[in-house]
């Protein structure tokens, strides 16, 4: 695990270094606050919210695979757990008229989720690495099918919704709209970003650190590992619990999908995708995927399909995830030898983008061919259109996918030269990863 | 109440034995590599659809050699070219390897299959009842499965501890650069591990399609299930996943066929309950929490005994 992620939070340097660092937080608060303004229409503002949601519950994940170095595949529960407590106190709050407004509301689905957590927290965090991936399965199966039991709680299939707008107003806003819930999820992203960074600087989050990098030595110090992931998992459950919340004030609804092994995955894809290794890592990833499970979802009816398989070439090509990727090229620019490499990269991605096009086109075939079987072959996919039932297609794709394998293939060994020929160069001018 | 307990038990021990064909090679495969393989169950799942599509063709038998061996082709495929490649990328990618293989061929199933069960029958030399017991027919067809999964389970048990093939296996699990410097291909037994591994429970889909349901979420169904038999069991251990497979077969098949809940032990104490929250806990009956009932266990053990059954060293 400590090859995935070794610079998690690097070390507080020199006071320029400062300056740029709360700048940085800062420009990001200008820019949510300006976003509405740039794009103003009702869906892009949904697609908003829907990524700031993401990007806490991706960024409480990796406070458990980046920062602690375990695996769960539950993470959802807490999320699930959440939005059910605060769709729940929404309609309490409503019918009570208690003096809470909504943007209280998400500290309700966090504090449960801080709750679940801590119940369902001990057993698993004994164990780390797969034995703990494996329970953390389990317990989610079990919270899942439970879901169905208690059907007072849960509401059953069709869940339990809740008026969003029946709460005290604040300052006038009553997140009927769409925009003022974009402010509202936008304010608790940036609150729990900083807090969960602010996490990482402190002595529990170097300790998470050394927990994920080696346990024995942790003991040594005279830490008991098994707390120290304990409480790493309580602290992932309070931020999950917060995106849950929002994402139940967003859609105004609580079902037992928040909790399943589906929205679980998704958030480790994202996760993962983005690169566990650094901070922004996890935003990143949780911008790509929301953002791309739109987009792909309009363009091809298997877009699980690709979704999944980029997933795969992600995890085989670049462990690191796309900050790990670009962050591998900082020594580069340093040294100023990026450039012969990213000349490789341009021919390279040539016959690489054949590869993929020809898959692509195979993976649509086959798709015509059974789930649209006996309907038109002429057919549309990512906006190209093709006549699937035409042996010529055949012939074309299985060309593209053979000549691009053969031609990327000598490409990215000569990638590789390039690459180590600059890296070597970039260390003798004293540039280090 | 008699039927009833032979029939569950027979049921229990078939479903058990279902359950360690698939965990006995879920578990060498974690012992020899250290990767638990969360497509295991898609191999099942494999297994039972290629078992459908050539029992279709060519009838039952050929489907019960060849699809395994398909399976197994593509297992071994998988570890050649898949996970020797993600293994320098640490244990974290290699099971994110295999998660994302799982949801790609659980997508694939759908796109050639499509999302509802498919018509996989029980062979029709076998569509007759066995034997009658207190009026309640045992289909010939299970019998048959317990048959094939016992005599899969004393084959694997002798090639484990009789044969040559079966003690390089063994010393590899432990001590892999040793085997190798002693002139053994470690990379190559690794992939023939991975490929009966699969192969192996590809055998149990094609057994457990018919009279179980083919259909494309079956492997999400079975596959924590899976991982919580080899828990249990402790991870690694063969002999723990076998009474694990048989504890969690033989619970889950019982709770199915009890009827009772809180309400109809304690109904008559008059303990009514009017909050709805507790009259959900109170009401349900066993059957229905069955389905939870293996995970429930898993964390009762795992309470007792961090490391399962069987499980020794931190893995």
């Amino acid at each position: 695990m400590s090859d995935l992620s070794k610079v998690a939070a690097p070390p507080l340097s020199i006071s320029s270094n400062k300056v740029c660092f709360h700048g940085s937080w800062i420009a990001a608060a200008i820019a949510l606050l300006a976003l509405p303004y740039i794009f103003s229409s009702g869906g892009s503002l949904t697609t908003f919210s829907l990524i700031g949601i993401s990007i806490i519950f991706s960024l409480s994940y990796n406070i458990l695979l980046g920062q602690t170095g375990m695996l769960s595949f539950g993470h959802a529960v807490y999320y699930g757990l959440g939005g059910f407590a605060a769709i729940h106190g929404m309609n309490l709050i409503a019918t009570f008229k208690l003096p809470v407004p909504l943007p209280l509301v998400p500290l309700i689905g966090g504090i449960s989720g801080l709750f679940f957590a801590a119940i369902f927290g001990w057993v698993p965090t004994r164990r780390s690495r797969t034995a703990f991936a494996m329970i953390s399965l389990g317990v989610a199966e079990l919270v899942a099918s439970s879901s169905l039991i208690l059907r007072s709680f849960f509401g059953g299939e069709a869940g339990i919704s809740a008026n969003r707008t029946k709460l005290l107003p604040v300052f006038g806003w009553n997140f009927g709209p769409e925009v003022q819930i974009y402010y509202l999820v936008a304010f608790w992203t940036l609150l729990s970003a900083i807090a969960m960074y602010a996490l990482t600087r402190t002595p529990f989050g170097r300790m998470c650190n050394a927990v994920r990098d080696n346990p024995e030595r942790v003991q040594f110090v005279g830490y008991d590992p098994h707390v120290i992931r304990f409480l790493a998992f309580c602290f992932a459950g309070f931020f999950a619990g917060i995106a849950g919340a929002l994402a139940a004030i967003n859609f105004e609804i609580a079902n037992a999908a928040y909790l399943g092994a589906a929205q679980s995955g998704v958030v480790l894809f994202a996760t993962y995708i983005g690169g566990v290794g650094y901070f922004i890592g996890p935003i990143i990833g949780a911008i790509f995927v929301t953002y791309l499970s739109l987009a792909l979802s309009d363009l091809t009816t298997v877009w699980q399909l690709y979704f999944g398989l980029f997933f795969i070439a992600v995890v085989m090509f670049a462990p690191g995830g796309i900050t790990g990727l670009l962050m591998k090229h900082r020594p580069l620019v340093r040294a100023g030898t990026m450039f012969t490499v990213l000349r490789a990269y341009l021919v390279a991605l040539v016959p690489t983008l054949t590869m993929i096009a020809g898959l692509i086109l195979g993976i649509e075939i086959v798709v015509q061919h059974t789930i649209n079987a006996g309907e038109d072959p002429h057919t549309k996919a990512f906006g190209v259109h093709f006549n699937a039932a035409s042996p010529l297609i055949w012939l074309l794709a299985t060309a593209l996918v053979i000549g691009g394998f053969v031609v990327a293939r000598a490409a990215w060994r000569w990638v590789a030269k390039a690459w180590d020929e600059a890296l070597n160069t970039a260390r003798e001018k004293g540039f280090h990863a | 109440v008699l039927e009833l307990i032979v029939i569950s038990t027979l049921n229990g021990v078939l479903y058990g034995m279902l359950l360690f064909l698939m965990a006995s090679g879920l578990t060498v495969i974690f012992s020899m590599l250290g990767v638990l393989n969360f497509a295991h169950a898609s191999f099942y799942m494999l297994g039972a659809f290629f078992g459908f599509e050539i029992s279709r063709w060519f009838g039952f038998w050929p489907a019960l050699l060849v699809s395994p061996l398909l399976a197994g082709l593509i297992g071994a495929a998988v570890e050649r070219y898949g996970l020797r490649r993600v293994h320098k990328n640490g244990h974290v990618a290699e099971l994110l390897y295999t998660f994302g293989l799982a949801f790609v061929i659980e997508v694939v199933v759908e796109i050639i299959w499509g999302k509802s069960p498919v018509d996989y029958r029980v062979p029709r030399l076998l569509d007759f009842p066995a034997f009658t017991i207190f009026s309640t027919n045992y289909p010939a067809f299970k019998m048959f499965m317990l048959l094939v999964s016992v005599a899969i389970f004393l084959a694997l048990l002798i090639a484990l501890k009789k044969t040559r093939v079966g003690l390089i296996v063994q010393a590899a699990l432990t001590h892999p650069h040793m085997v190798g410097h002693l002139g053994h291909n470690v990379d190559r037994i690794f992939m023939m591990v991975f490929g009966v591994g699969t192969a192996l429970a590809a055998v149990a889909g094609v057994i457990a399609g018919p009279a179980l349901q083919t259909q494309s979420n079956m492997a999400e169904l079975l596959g924590p299930i899976l991982f919580v038999v080899v828990v249990v069991g402790g991870l690694g251990s063969l002999r723990g996943a076998f009474i694990a497979s048989l504890l969690i077969g033989l619970v889950q098949t019982f709770a199915v066929s009890m009827n009772g809940s809180l309400a109809s032990i304690f109904g008559p104490l008059g303990l009514g309950n009017t909050q709805p929250l507790l009259a959900d806990i109170w009401n349900v009956t066993i059957a229905q929490i069955a389905p939870i009932i293996p995970y429930l266990l898993m964390v009762v053990i795992l309470l007792f005994r961090p490391m399962g059954l069987f499980g020794t060293r931190e893995s």
